[in-house]
């Protein structure tokens, strides 16, 4: 354990004054991943309790899952949703962060802060001020109604990600595309696009969640045929536990996951 | 930064070009033009729509009844109440949770730090109400929790874990944590070595050292982590919601319950109008204090 009595950071501390610190964080992050990953055992129980370690294995929550057709349409929306949230805020942000960045206007600063407030602003208001405009132009229940909610909700992501990335750009590129003859456009398209794209992907995944992961809109916006799965989710957990929302929960976490792990592939390939 | 359309001041055709790179920053700027139109349609007018409704009384005319009644109204002071106090206990633990375990991960070499970091991004990224679902399933009464503490005789009887203000904060400290640890990270891997190497070569101990140098310069990290938080937190439904049992209403539960329950239109946007009020108060404070676009990390 000689590792132990080696400086540890910038100051003369060992490791071992500071095994303290180590064991404390690792204490948090087991508390931060473990919730999550104990779901997923307790899906594949047999018991209608859910338990930990399970006691007999099966797939029973699994079958009731994708036999059930409320469960199906309600997924089948939540995909649509997200996808198309998806299509809508990943070119407008973009739009709007290149723009942003690259016109030196005294605006740009104040705009930035304006499109990404609805991340600050709580959810419920925007619920509610689109569930009643909605309920004016007779829209509720209607997919659309829930992808420009669900897309004024992803936008101060893609701005953030795609700003940050347009900030650690070298501008001088699509300057030089230009000056040998390339329109804006198509300088953006061929030089500046292709280097920025993996955050671009990375908001794309992001807006995708959270279209996906939506409960409060959804709750308001969506129902009838166009419920989503969350909003499905959700009144069942208010009613009971049931072992079918462990299942659901273990193929929502797997679909997190890829998503996490595409973003970090492709943010380590950026370097 | 980015500047490709410069102005000139001087030169022949300076009035000229000047107006051209005017009117290039203007079509620029136009570029960000959907996503604003997008805003006012779905928020800005929306929510102006309830500041609307919030000024309508029941009997259909202008009144202020509905903000009246909040500040005669026993209830919603206590609903505020339990709103700010669940925040504030909220964002106080992430801080003392938050803030060892982002220090933690800023003093690991890169490749463990990126390993670390996963276990802050994968519950950012995993739905929260798959979360809330996990924790009620961990702290039920015969849940993961009662069970073991019960097996290692940390106590005897099953304890109320969860349908109270318990379950309510540990759900979403477990959910606010990362948006604390991010933005604390991200300050603390500003910070320079030399700084500490500095205090160290000086004779300062590792104690003195993080006291007197690293921790001040990691606070604004700390400050603005802090604030996000507690402002996710005033707005919070879904955990609440769920695990706290109905025992604790938080200000989106009750805006729900007008509208769903009572359909009482007038009565929710008033206190959807202070709840923003109060969220955009405490922002604004926050921006004379520290630039909220460099938290955010956008701008120039």
């Amino acid at each position: 354990m000689g590792w132990l009595d080696r400086p540890a950071g910038d100051t003369q501390i060992t490791h071992r004054q500071r095994l303290w610190l180590y064991v404390v964080a690792g204490v948090i992050m087991v508390l931060l991943v473990a919730p999550t990953v104990i779901v997923i055992p307790m899906s594949f129980s047999a018991s209608q309790y859910l338990e930990f370690p399970p006691r007999e294995w099966s797939l029973r929550w699994y079958e009731n899952y994708f036999g059930a057709p409320e469960w199906m349409q309600a997924t089948a929306t939540s995909l649509k949703a997200g996808v198309l949230t998806m299509l809508v805020a990943t070119p407008i942000g973009t739009m709007a962060a290149y723009g942003l960045h690259v016109s030196g206007h005294w605006l740009a600063r104040h705009l930035f802060i304006l499109l990404v407030t609805p991340i600050m602003i709580p959810v419920i208001l925007i619920a509610i001020g689109v569930f009643y405009a909605l309920v004016q132009f007779r829209m509720v229940n209607s997919l659309s109604g829930l992808v420009v909610a669900h897309s004024i909700l992803a936008l101060p992501l893609v701005l953030i990600i795609v700003g940050a990335a347009l900030k650690s750009y070298d501008f001088n590129q699509e300057l030089a595309a230009r000056s040998l003859g390339a329109s804006r456009l198509k300088a953006f398209l061929t030089v500046t696009l292709p280097q920025i794209r993996f955050s671009v992907i990375t908001a794309a995944l992001l807006a995708f969640l959270t279209s996906f992961d939506e409960v409060i809109v959804a709750m308001f916006v969506s129902g009838g045929d166009n419920s989503t799965l969350t909003r499905n989710m959700f009144n069942a957990l208010r009613d009971q536990i049931d072992p079918t929302i462990a299942a659901i929960s273990t193929i929502m976490i797997v679909v997190s996951s890829t998503a996490l792990i595409l973003a970090q592939v492709f943010g380590r390939a950026k370097t | 930064m980015a500047r490709p359309a410069t102005i000139p001041d001087d030169g022949p055709n300076a009035a000229l070009l000047r107006r051209d790179a005017l009117r290039e920053r203007r079509a620029l700027l136009g570029l960000a033009s959907p996503a604003v139109v997008l805003l006012m349609v779905v928020m800005v007018l929306p929510v102006g729509w309830l500041f609307y409704l919030s000024l309508i009384g029941e009997g259909g005319g202008f009144s202020m009844e509905n903000y009246a009644r909040m500040l005669e109204s026993k209830a919603y002071g206590r609903i505020f109440m339990t709103t700010f106090h669940v925040s504030f206990l909220t964002t106080g633990i992430c801080i003392l949770l938050g803030y060892p375990l982002a220090y933690f991960l800023s003093q690991l070499p890169p490749r463990a730090a990126t390993l670390c970091m996963l276990t802050v991004l994968l519950p950012f990224w995993t739905s929260l109400l798959v979360r809330t679902y996990a924790w009620l399933a961990l702290l039920q009464r015969q849940g993961l929790v009662n069970t073991w503490a019960i097996d290692l005789g940390l106590w005897d009887t099953p304890v109320a874990l969860v349908h109270n203000l318990n379950g309510t904060l540990i759900g979403m400290v477990h959910i606010m944590l990362p948006f604390l640890v991010l933005p604390l990270y991200a300050a603390m891997k500003a910070i320079s070595g030399d700084y500490t190497r500095a205090a160290a070569n000086l004779g300062a101990g590792p104690t003195q050292a993080f006291w007197h140098v690293f921790f001040p310069l990691s606070l604004p990290g700390l400050f603005a982590g802090a604030l996000i938080v507690f402002v996710l937190c005033l707005g919070f439904f879904v955990t609440p919601a769920v695990l706290g049992g109905g025992k604790v209403i938080m200000v989106s539960m009750q805006i729900t319950n007008n509208i769903e329950l009572f359909f009482n239109w007038g009565a929710a946007s008033a206190l959807g109008v202070v709840l923003l009020a109060i969220t955009l108060l405490i922002l604004f404070a926050a921006s004379r204090l520290l630039r909220l676009d460099a938290v955010l990390g956008g701008g120039h």
